[in-house]
């Protein structure tokens, strides 16, 4: 049989056939047929994963990570860069995570899209999303890693704007994409960087290379200046401060492009790069710092934005940007298998929010507002509880899967040699924060009176092929912690274990340096952060079910940091008094109407002008009349007899 | 003075009679005949230097100024019998139809 190891371009080639087929010839097909090739080409890329971590496991640890090149792609003197696909632990996890949940939300899209307009489109643009996505993430240099860096910020300006008669959605899907783009040039630079110093692009060779550099801990030096660049490719992507205004406007979306770009795809890109290039940020301790002070301040910036969002989608914007803050604090102390671990757990239960609220906004025929909601519980019980599910592991009640990942990036924010009690402790009030807007979620959508027109909306559950990722997706978001969950009782972390390899180096540097705070702290600290759950979770109870309006009293009397908040904190008017527009205006003054209306259209029409002047004085001797052309000629003739005599011979 | 130097004068004058003619004549025929006129003095100044140089090549210009002028002739001809045709007049100053 074929070996997928070897073959491993199958696995993006079966989306992008999926999404050429679609986005082809889709427009003729029967509904039906374009479900099938989407659906179909993701399932055979999802069993073709499995296949080929089948395959992996059997390999013996000295011939990993497998990197096959294919074919050379480009070849420009002393630069190459090929074809070229890697296998590792890495890989695996981010392949899971793909086609994984990639694949749910293709089935649920069936039957979210159903209805919609532009099916065929819309499953085109999917499957291209997840094709750049393993592109990137497969990508054995960083030139083929920047390839699916532009591909899936390109799908998601398609995705985005997917509704694009909407002014708000085609607007949203233009701003990812340029925020997208001012991340994706220092990304480009620190590529250029890398070029410069190392002479290639392959990331196994670069960051060989590196492990042999010395650690620079003093100054900004080649290394440092990598690692922050390759972070603000990072933060475009991963939606960090100040880049992060694009993700909450990607709202505009169709439900199912949410739960894709915040889960399994897009966002996780920039924690994958970060984590993928571990070896250099553990040779720049100052990117690294950056990382984790810009994740930790991230998380608990929109947090507190997420306190009072009234958008059910909005909240979980701010929630995915808040936890992938947290996975960069892991990144930032060192401890980047936590990171991926966050990631992943993730990815379950943040698809399975985005695919339980947009099974809510079914229910209740597009309704997003949270205010126009409640007790829903128990029309659509299933959903309830799939939500449930999601947001006890997101808030990090115990034994579910966000407990163990963000218990672990907990204790490395304060146990590690990178870390301190300062990351710690504000990443524990994000803790409280994200407990207490999740329930707050919870409580107003489901619990409560009904506040929506009862007699006009007609809810319903939705059918299965939503239903069936939902309950998938919360299985795993309850049982997926528990490969690391060892560690807490003195055994092993498997997947910590699992990914080492990856992060050998990256460890060995850590264990070089003075080890932080002794494990005898874990446990009380641990039961510290549940502590700091369950307070949010009372106190969302308290405001949204016990006394219901003391919400409004709550914002009342807080009015000032109540209005900061609901504002995003003035960000987007800050933007765009402060870029947009002075861009726009020097674009209509200074570009539009000097440069191009005044100096180019002036030169071209004005030389014109001048040909046209100078042709109505000139053409006045050529008058049509015989006897003065034949004056004319015997004057030249004149002229040149008198000028030879003047010459004198 | 050698002969010849009188037939150079006498071929200036009839240069300006033919360039005069050319300019105030009002009938084509009395300007085609002017350019002929023209044409013809140069052709005595071509002899008439020859024969003060003793070179043979002026004489030679000659015969080349005269089929040229015929060639022109015929050709002029043929377009003053058109203008003739379709104007029944041949006074120049009314042939003006490229005027502004």
């Amino acid at each position: 049989m074929m070996s997928v190891l070897e073959n491993a371009w199958i696995i993006p080639a079966l989306p992008l056939a999926g999404s050429a087929i679609n986005g082809l010839f889709g427009r003729r097909f029967a509904q039906k047929t374009v479900t099938a090739v989407a659906v179909g080409s993701t399932t055979l890329a999802f069993l073709a994963s499995l296949t080929l971590i089948a395959e992996f496991w059997k390999l013996a640890p000295a011939q990993i990570p497998v990197i096959r090149s294919f074919f050379p792609w480009i070849v420009a003197g002393n630069f190459r860069v090929d074809f070229a696909l890697q296998i590792d632990q890495l890989t695996i996890i981010m392949l899971l995570v793909v086609t994984g949940v990639g694949w749910l939300i293709h089935i649920y899209s069936v039957g979210y899209m159903a209805h919609e307009g532009g099916y065929y489109r819309f499953f085109s643009y999917l499957n291209l999303f997840m094709f750049f996505m393993l592109v990137l993430v497969m990508g054995a240099n960083f030139g083929l890693m920047f390839v699916g860096w532009e591909g899936v910020g390109l799908c998601s300006y398609l995705l985005i704007g997917f509704f694009f008669l909407k002014k708000s959605a085609a607007d949203a899907g233009k701003k990812a994409f340029v925020v997208n783009r001012v991340g994706d040039f220092g990304f480009l630079l620190g590529l250029f960087f890398i070029f410069k110093t190392f002479g290639t692009l392959d990331i196994h060779t670069v960051l060989a290379r590196v492990a042999e550099l010395p650690v620079e801990t003093a100054g900004i030096g080649t290394i440092t200046a990598i690692g922050l660049l390759l972070f603000v490719g990072a933060a475009g992507k991963s939606a960090q401060v100040p880049l992060y205004v694009w993700l909450p406007d990607a709202m505009e979306g169709p439900t199912p492009v949410s739960a894709l770009i915040h889960a399994a795809t897009m966002v996780t890109a920039g924690v994958y790069m970060v984590a993928r290039s571990n070896v250099i940020y553990v040779h720049a301790p100052f990117a690294m710092k950056v990382v984790a002070v810009v994740g930790c301040f991230t998380a608990f910036f929109a947090a507190t934005i997420g306190l009072v969002q009234t958008d059910i989608k909005r909240v979980l914007a701010y929630s995915t940007v808040s936890q992938l803050g947290y996975m960069f604090l892991a990144c930032g102390v060192g401890a980047f298998s936590a990171g991926i671990f966050h990631l992943m757990t993730h990815a379950f239960f943040k698809a399975l929010l985005f695919l339980a609220a947009g099974s809510v906004i079914h229910a209740l025929g597009g309704e997003q507002d949270m205010r126009n909601m409640g007790g829903l519980r128990g029309p659509i019980r299933a959903t309830f509880l799939t939500m449930l599910a999601a947001t006890l592991a997101i808030a990090g009640c115990p034994g579910f899967s966000g407990f163990f990942s963000k218990d672990e990036i907990l204790w490395q924010a304060y146990s590690s040699p990178y870390g301190n009690w300062a990351l710690w402790l504000v990443a524990v009030v994000t803790a409280l924060l994200t407990a207490f807007y999740m329930f707050r979620l919870i409580f107003l959508t489901f619990f409560g009176a009904p506040r929506y027109d009862e007699h006009h909306v007609h809810v319903h559950e939705s059918g299965r092929p939503m239903l069936i990722p939902l309950i998938v997706l919360a299985v795993f978001s309850v049982i997926g912690g528990w490969m690391a969950a060892p560690s807490l009782f003195g055994g092993k972390n498997h997947f910590e274990e699992f990914l080492q390899p990856v992060f050998a180096h990256a460890e060995e540097m850590r264990a070089q340096l003075s080890p932080g705070a002794p494990h005898s702290l874990e446990f009380p600290l641990m039961l510290l952060a549940i502590a700091v759950a369950a307070i949010g979770f009372f106190a969302a109870w308290w405001m949204y079910v016990r006394k219901p309006q003391a919400a409004d009293e709550v914002a009342g009397k807080l009015a000032a940091p109540y209005s900061l908040l609901a504002h995003k904190y003035y960000v987007d008017e800050l933007y765009d008094a402060a870029i947009v527009h002075p861009i726009q205006w020097i674009s209509t003054f200074v570009l539009w109407k000097g440069v191009d209306a005044a100096g180019i259209d002036g030169t071209v029409n004005g030389v014109a002008q001048l040909a046209r002047d100078l042709g109505q004085e000139a053409r006045q001797v050529q008058s049509g009349n015989g006897r003065t052309y034949a004056s004319w000629l015997v004057m030249g003739a004149a002229a040149v007899t008198l000028l030879f005599l003047w010459l004198g011979h | 003075m050698p002969l010849a130097s009188y037939a150079v004068i006498l071929s200036a004058i009839l240069f300006g009679l033919g360039a005069l003619g050319f300019v105030f004549k009002r009938n084509i025929i009395a300007i085609f005949m002017s350019i002929e006129l023209m044409l013809n003095a140069v052709n005595l100044s071509f002899v008439a230097f020859s024969r003060l140089r003793f070179l043979l090549e002026g004489q030679v210009f000659v015969f080349f100024v005269i089929v040229v002028a015929a060639a022109e002739a015929a050709v002029g001809m043929g377009i003053i019998l058109q203008v003739a045709r379709n104007r029944q007049s041949l006074n120049f100053e009314r042939i003006d139809l490229l005027k502004l």
